[in-house]
């Protein structure tokens, strides 16, 4: 081969393995990513069933229900116009509270009850997460109801 | 007062930046020398203006000024000195002051440092450094002016919030900003460059020590932060692939592919557009992951400031810093061709591979990191990546990158001479499938598919690179830092991928329910709770548990988790429990209260764990021995 044919073969070798590597990543990311649903969403069937989602809202008040000594539990998520019962079984972060924004993955069964895997809350307790301050002010004319300390910007 | 002279400082700090700019680029730029030698001046006028503003704010820091507004929002009278300190750049406005200062350090070390460059090239860089200087500072100043005062001043502080106060974290942020700013000078090299149209080898021989130092920073920088999110967050990993994490993991992968590309410009005059590319790519990344930090636009555990006018502060000016810069290269590059050809087994093609590999790695880490930001603005929907994504798309580009730096540290330049090495390199990939299966059959049981691939990678990489030195040693050749810095890094990230093997495939992890006095299993380990007391810290009472762990009977370690209850923001905080041992990591994490007497806890026993962050050390160690090579030291020879 001259210079200039191992050049071009080295080019399109570098092309074509880029190239693989970039539709790996795009099969990756279809298959990977995970969306967000709100309560409203789910109980209008919005979500899908048996594939993980992130599903966010605030803790329901009265509604944490713990078998005592035991790790399963179980809390309402609520965007106060629809609630969805989910159940988990570990521990919970330090600022999972009635009454807080808490966000949980993990998927929904037939049942309509989500079985969550991992539950977020954020390390700051006026912090909501975005998407469920958002989500919750949809419902209520762009404004954040009942807990006053709620504010959608963490204190810096 | 003393915020007063800070905040006037800060004003002066301005001025000055931007007069260093000025004489850096019109000096040259207008052929009028006395303009180009006021240049370094500014930068010292600009140096002792802004450690002043600093040294003001930590002194109202230290002495508990609470009518100084982020004083008050940071701090408390009952917190700990170095707490004190820390919180200075504890949240956003101390921590832009904080870069400021850092940035110009780096660049009065480069006007010290610069004598023997051409005049006019040297006052190019120290300008464009000041460009930047004057970003930040009309930053801090604008939108973020920490020396506010607040009337009536508050009795007391807000405090720092607790899970900063730790002593990795007070070092995290500024070795982060160390690497992150010390990359702005390999970008102001590349900039002054290109502003003059030429860059030779003694351009990459210039930059090179510098980037690679703000490389091994920014290594640093990453595995503090790392290593605090292990012990402090309590959920016992190392790496969660969180947007800030992510933000300081692009840079990073960028900054490893351009030292590696510089090294090709060095020696042999090559790749000279591409490394170009890659020093404003690097800096840009960081300023990326500076904006992506401090406007709030992510979902992050641990987004700490928010404030959309920051947001649009921080990327008007990213824009214009790429924009200017891609501008530059755009217009520029066409001027620096490289003539030279290489064979397709020498180490100029090994460094291209290795090249495309990682910034193939940092766009995945990109993509996954900015489509959840691109998907919200756009209005399709909120989602989110996480590890399901991050794994595999970033194992994909690594596994052959380690194969190929094996073999690779062995090539020579030009022609590739392999063949003189192909025996030592063979013998140590069989010393590291020997060695992958004793441990895979000897020391831990079974293994994943991915885990001998692992090991044998690593291993094969780790003794790979001792066989240089050894050889030079035994023909008793000359041992350059070069040779040793560049040795003990590849020997750290061997270190580090057959320890991330380790953690992977071998940790032991569940949450058990405990009483005190009762038991749990996980694997061949028993935890059981001892007691559980009430400790009093300074600014804090915390329920502590003791907790012994047995394997296979016998008591292999005692944990003191704690679950502590900060006074001053009322915020309830983890401190796990670890037992730091030779080969793994013993961790208990108090959970809550679950009724009946029982406590939750997260047991985990994670072996090797200690040694990805000590490879993480290794990796910028040997940045560091390589970039103090003495050819970088005194006057470099002409241009080849």
């Amino acid at each position: 081969m001259t210079p200039r044919q191992r050049r071009i073969t080295l080019v399109i070798g570098i092309l074509a393995g880029v190239a693989v590597a970039g539709a790996l990543t795009l099969s990756a990311f279809r298959e990977n990513v995970m969306f967000f649903f709100d309560p409203s969403q789910v109980a209008g069937g919005d979500a899908p069933i048996d594939q993980r989602f992130r599903l966010g809202g605030m803790v329901k008040p009265g509604s944490v229900d713990r078998v005592a000594g035991s790790l399963e539990m179980s809390f309402v998520v609520t965007d106060f116009q629809q609630d969805v019962r989910v159940v988990y079984s570990g521990v919970v972060p330090d600022l999972f509270r009635e009454n807080q924004g808490v966000v949980a993955h993990g998927r929904l069964g037939t049942d309509g009850v989500f079985v969550a895997d991992e539950i977020l809350a954020k390390h700051d307790e006026n912090y909501m997460p975005p998407e469920v301050a958002r989500a919750i002010k949809e419902k209520h004319g762009g404004v954040m109801p009942v807990n006053p300390d709620v504010r959608s910007v963490p204190r810096t | 007062m003393i915020a007063e002279i800070g905040h006037f400082t800060l004003i002066l700090a301005l001025l000055a930046a931007l007069a260093q700019s000025f004489f850096g680029l019109a000096g040259p730029g207008l052929e009028r020398p006395s303009w180009t030698q006021a240049t370094r001046p500014a930068v010292w006028v600009q140096f002792l203006v802004t450690t002043l503003s600093l040294a003001m704010l930590v002194a109202v820091f230290v002495q508990n000024d609470f009518s100084v507004e982020y004083v008050a929002a940071n701090s408390n009278s009952a917190l700990p000195l170095l707490y004190r300190v820390s919180a200075v750049w504890g949240a956003h406005e101390g921590s832009l002051l904080l870069w400021a200062w850092i940035l110009v350090a780096w660049t009065l070390a480069v006007a010290l440092l610069s004598r023997s460059l051409p005049e006019p090239f040297a006052a190019r860089v120290l300008g464009v450094l000041g460009l930047i200087s004057v970003g930040f500072l009309a930053f801090t100043l604008f939108t973020s002016n920490p020396f506010l005062r607040l009337d009536p001043a508050a009795p007391d502080g807000r405090d720092l919030n607790p899970l900063l106060q730790d002593p990795a974290l007070a070092a995290h942020p500024p070795m982060l900003y160390a690497g992150y700013v010390g990359l702005a000078v390999a970008f102001a090299f590349a900039c002054a460059a290109m502003i003059e149209g030429r860059l030779d080898q003694t351009w990459a021989r210039w930059t090179r020590p510098w980037t690679t130092v703000a490389w091994a920073f920014l290594s640093i920088g990453i595995a503090l932060g790392s290593w605090w999110a292990y012990y402090e967050l309590g959920w016992g990993g190392y790496w969660f692939w969180d947007p800030v994490e992510n933000a300081s993991f692009m840079p990073w992968l960028v900054a490893t592919a351009l030292i590696h590309s510089l090294a090709v410009t060095e020696k042999r005059g090559l790749f000279k557009s591409w490394t170009l590319l890659l020093a404003i790519m690097a800096f840009s990344l960081s300023l990326l992951g500076t904006f992506l930090v401090r406007s709030g636009v992510l979902v992050s555990v641990h987004s700490f400031a928010a404030d959309p006018a920051r947001g649009m502060f921080i990327l008007a000016f990213l824009v214009i810093i790429i924009g200017g810069a891609l501008t530059l290269y755009a217009w520029r590059a066409p001027l620096l061709r490289s003539e030279a050809g290489f064979e397709f087994t020498s180490r100029e093609s090994f460094l291209l591979f290795n090249n495309i590999l990682l910034v193939v790695a940092a766009a995945a880490v990109f993509v996954g990191t900015m489509a959840p930001l691109i998907s919200d603005a756009l209005g399709l929907g909120t989602l989110s990546v996480g590890r399901q994504y991050f794994d595999p798309v970033f194992l994909l580009p690594s596994l052959p990158l380690l194969a190929l730096a094996a073999v690779g540290i062995h090539s020579g330049w030009k022609k590739g001479r392999i063949s003189d090495r192909r025996q030592s390199i063979l013998l140590a990939l069989l010393g590291g499938v020997l060695l992958t299966l004793v441990l895979v059959l000897g020391v831990w049981e079974g293994a994943k598919i991915l885990t001998p691939v692992g090991f044998a990678l690593g291993l094969w990489l780790m003794l790979s690179a001792l066989i240089d030195p050894i050889d030079r040693w035994r023909r008793k050749l000359s041992m350059t830092r070069a040779v040793i810095g560049m040795a003990i890094a590849h020997l750290g990230l061997g270190l580090f991928v057959v320890s991330i093997t380790a953690v992977e495939s071998y940790t032991s992890e569940r949450d058990l329910a405990l009483a005190v006095g009762e038991s749990g299993r996980i694997d061949q380990f028993e935890y059981r709770l001892e007691g559980l007391s009430t400790v009093e810290g300074p600014n804090y009472d915390a329920l502590r548990g003791e907790i012994r762990v047995f394997e296979n009977g016998k008591e292999i370690g005692l944990l003191h988790p704690e679950k502590r209850n900060y006074w001053v923001q009322r915020q309830v905080m983890t401190e796990a429990g670890i037992d730091i041992q030779l080969g793994r990591d013993i961790f208990a994490a108090l959970g809550e209260d679950l009724g009946a007497g029982r406590w939750s806890v997260r047991a985990q026993v994670r072996p090797l764990i200690n040694y990805v962050w000590f490879a993480a050390f290794l990796m910028a160690l040997g940045g560091v021995i390589a970039a103090t090579d003495r050819r970088y030291r005194g006057r470099p020879e002409p241009a080849a």
